[in-house]
């Protein structure tokens, strides 16, 4: 009998010596096996499948159908997207020549190379990437726990979560108040609690404008601060009061049941709270045992792989590579790299210096949007900030507006690059 | 010092030679630079989260602020209005007030001589760096490394025209310019002839065209690999 690698599946893997067999009869390609389709994942599995012509076995696992895309989730919330306008299929990802399993990973075997599916499935992996975003810390905010969830919502991962944020915003009752509790460094998307500020004080300015919001943040300073408060004074004078941590923002208790905040020993009733908490890796790197201390996992700066294990790749929100902030963009760029090393490594193919970017868009008000971006470079380190710039304050209208449609045309850009 | 430099450069050799990717440089050597602050600059400033002003202005978070910018600190009346000019503390900016502190700063009260190793400097940088906003929670931060010079690439990587680096750094494009050539809020570049997309690159470069993300993308990118990115665009129906 010849062995191919369906009978070694169906034999259930008894023994690992039989893992190499394929190998050894020069029968398989080698396999990478991608956990979490999302910016990080879809594009490597994507780029992979594209640049090896087919000479790599390319398995993504993705828990849903359809993605929900966490940027450009708050301008659903403020109106100026269909939320269907967020959710991307993974045909056109499938189509490139990527197996795409939709189901849970579970497990990770590092010695006999191996992924667990919720479904009982065994995958067999050369190469494991893992970009499974990001997970909520326990205890982080007291009070909290994601049993509340229905109640404040967190709504950092988009999906029902953030549907339900915005049902809640335009039914809070008129002159009432909207509550942040704000996620201390670091977490997903740095400028993303305040451009949801923005968008929810816009809707609130049409539907219910003697509401107030109310943000309560553990950190002294946050990205484009000065843009969002200029921004906040034209357009919602007076809405936003923002208390940081010299006043009670660093310890907030919240209680789902009163529907109260808890600041300095003060409790406050609010009529929608929406907490952001603390973060760590996606679930699945801290099984795969990939995280440390901090729990965020270490990755090699000029290649993105773990430096826990010489097999695996850890991408986007859930690595600890150095400068980059935790975006979409960010993660769509380290895929890039990782694509790249992974078919040096597998098919000896030409790698070349890793190079890094991000943007991150945020829109204010109707038309005016701002951006933050840099360019990074692996040092023996990190990745390194080399270069950064930033919107400026007092901009004019159609330089905002101008910035505003490039955000549109990168949302399409990228989604293209992510989903096919 | 010239045995070190040879040094390096053999380094970079080696690297090309078995495809290691170069890699940016650090600031300085941090470690080095706390015992330069503390013989140099403690008497008279603090730095750390604990940090209060003395005969000097605290300086945690000092990269990235306007000159003279502290409220709670009494400033010269020179260093104020540098401040209003626009100066504002960056690697370049503190390295050369660090170097001569009256060339920069004529009227400043800060009574030092200036220090003149530019690898002190560089360590004293790297060490005060590490008290100022983080690039990954507040992306505007400033760098906390020096820019690779990208010229120096070919010579280094022996890629010249190579079609496949070309395509490998269209990937940074196409994170927002659609392979498709669809044209929505960014340009469309596919099918860009050769010459006008090389032309408008050094314009981004030289900083000439005034958009800031192509300023960045365009500035860290050699003259060959313009050309390459070119082709390949140009390819593209």
């Amino acid at each position: 009998m010849i062995l191919t690698r369906r009978t070694i599946l169906r034999t259930g893997l008894a023994a690992t010596g039989l893992l190499y067999a394929p190998m050894v009869l020069g029968q398989a390609k080698p396999k990478v096996v991608v956990i979490g389709g999302g910016a990080g994942g879809a594009t490597a599995a994507r780029y992979l499948a594209k640049d090896s012509a087919g000479a790599l076995d390319i398995t993504l696992i993705e828990a849903n159908p359809v993605y929900t895309t966490c940027f450009f989730s708050n301008l659903y919330l403020g109106g100026f997207r269909e939320f269907e306008s967020l959710q991307h299929g993974y045909d056109k990802v499938a189509a490139g020549g990527v197996s795409v399993i939709n189901d849970m990973a579970t497990a990770v075997d590092r010695a006999a190379k191996t992924v667990t599916l919720a479904g009982g499935q065994v995958l067999l992996y050369d190469r494991l990437i893992l970009s499974p975003g990001i997970d909520f810390k326990d205890g982080s905010v007291p009070g909290w726990s994601l049993d509340v969830a229905e109640v404040m919502p967190h709504a950092y991962k988009a999906g029902p979560q953030t549907q339900l944020l915005k049902k809640m915003v335009e039914e809070m009752p008129q002159g009432g108040t909207f509550a942040m509790v704000a996620p201390p460094n670091p977490y997903r998307c740095p400028p993303g609690p305040y451009e949801r500020i923005s968008m929810v004080a816009h809707v609130l300015k049409q539907k219910n404008p003697t509401a107030k919001i109310l943000v309560l943040d553990p950190k002294e300073k946050y990205s484009k601060q000065a843009l969002f408060e200029e921004g906040w004074a034209r357009h919602y004078d007076g809405m936003v009061e923002w208390v940081g941590p010299d006043f009670g923002g660093a310890a907030v208790e919240v209680r789902a049941d009163t529907m109260e905040v808890v600041v300095e020993g003060e409790a406050q009733k609010v009529d929608v709270c929406n907490v952001i908490p603390g973060q760590v890796a996606g679930k699945i790197a801290a099984i795969a045992g990939v995280t440390d201390e901090t729990g965020w996992a270490p990755v090699h700066p000029d290649t993105m792989k773990s430096k826990m294990d010489e097999n695996i790749w850890v991408l986007g929100d859930s690595s600890a590579q150095g400068d980059m902030p935790k975006s979409g963009f960010s993660a769509n760029s380290q895929a890039k790299v990782a694509a790249m090393t992974i078919r040096g490594e597998l098919l000896q193919s030409k790698v070349f210096p890793a190079r890094y970017s991000n943007t991150c868009w945020s829109l204010i008000a109707p038309d005016d949007g701002v951006k933050v971006g840099a360019s990074y470079e692996p040092t023996p380190e990190k990745i390194a900030s080399v270069e950064s710039f930033i919107s400026q304050t007092g901009e004019d209208a159609a330089l905002r507006k101008a910035t505003y449609e490039e955000s549109l045309g990168w949302y399409a850009g990228i989604t293209a690059d992510i989903f096919g | 010092m010239m045995a070190g430099r040879r040094v390096f450069l053999a380094a970079l050799v080696f690297a090309a030679a078995w495809g290691i990717p170069a890699v940016a440089e650090d600031i300085g050597d941090a470690v080095r630079g706390e015992t330069v602050f503390q013989r140099q600059c403690s008497a008279c400033h603090q730095i750390g989260p604990e940090a209060v002003n003395r005969a000097g202005p605290r300086l945690n978070g000092i990269f990235g602020r306007r000159a003279g910018a502290l409220a709670d600190f009494s400033y010269s009346k020179a260093m104020a209005r540098m401040g209003n000019d626009g100066l504002t503390w960056t690697l370049e900016t503190l390295d050369a007030y660090v170097a001569n502190p009256k060339a920069l700063v004529s009227g400043t009260r800060m009574n030092y001589r200036g220090l003149a190793d530019p690898q002190a400097r560089a360590a004293l940088l790297a060490y005060l760096r590490e008290w100022s906003d983080r690039p990954r929670d507040i992306p505007e931060a400033e760098p906390t490394a020096r820019k690779t010079d990208h010229d120096l690439d070919p010579a280094i990587l022996g890629i010249k025209g190579d079609p496949a680096y070309g395509e490998y750094l269209s990937s940074e494009c196409t994170t927002c310019h659609q392979r498709d050539g669809s044209d929505q809020g960014i340009p469309s570049i596919a099918a860009w002839p050769a010459e006008d997309f090389v032309v408008a690159m050094h314009a981004y470069k030289q900083k000439l065209r005034p958009h800031p993300v192509m300023q960045m993308m365009a500035g860290r990118l050699s003259d060959e690999e313009i050309a390459a990115l070119a082709a390949y665009f140009s390819t593209l129906d």
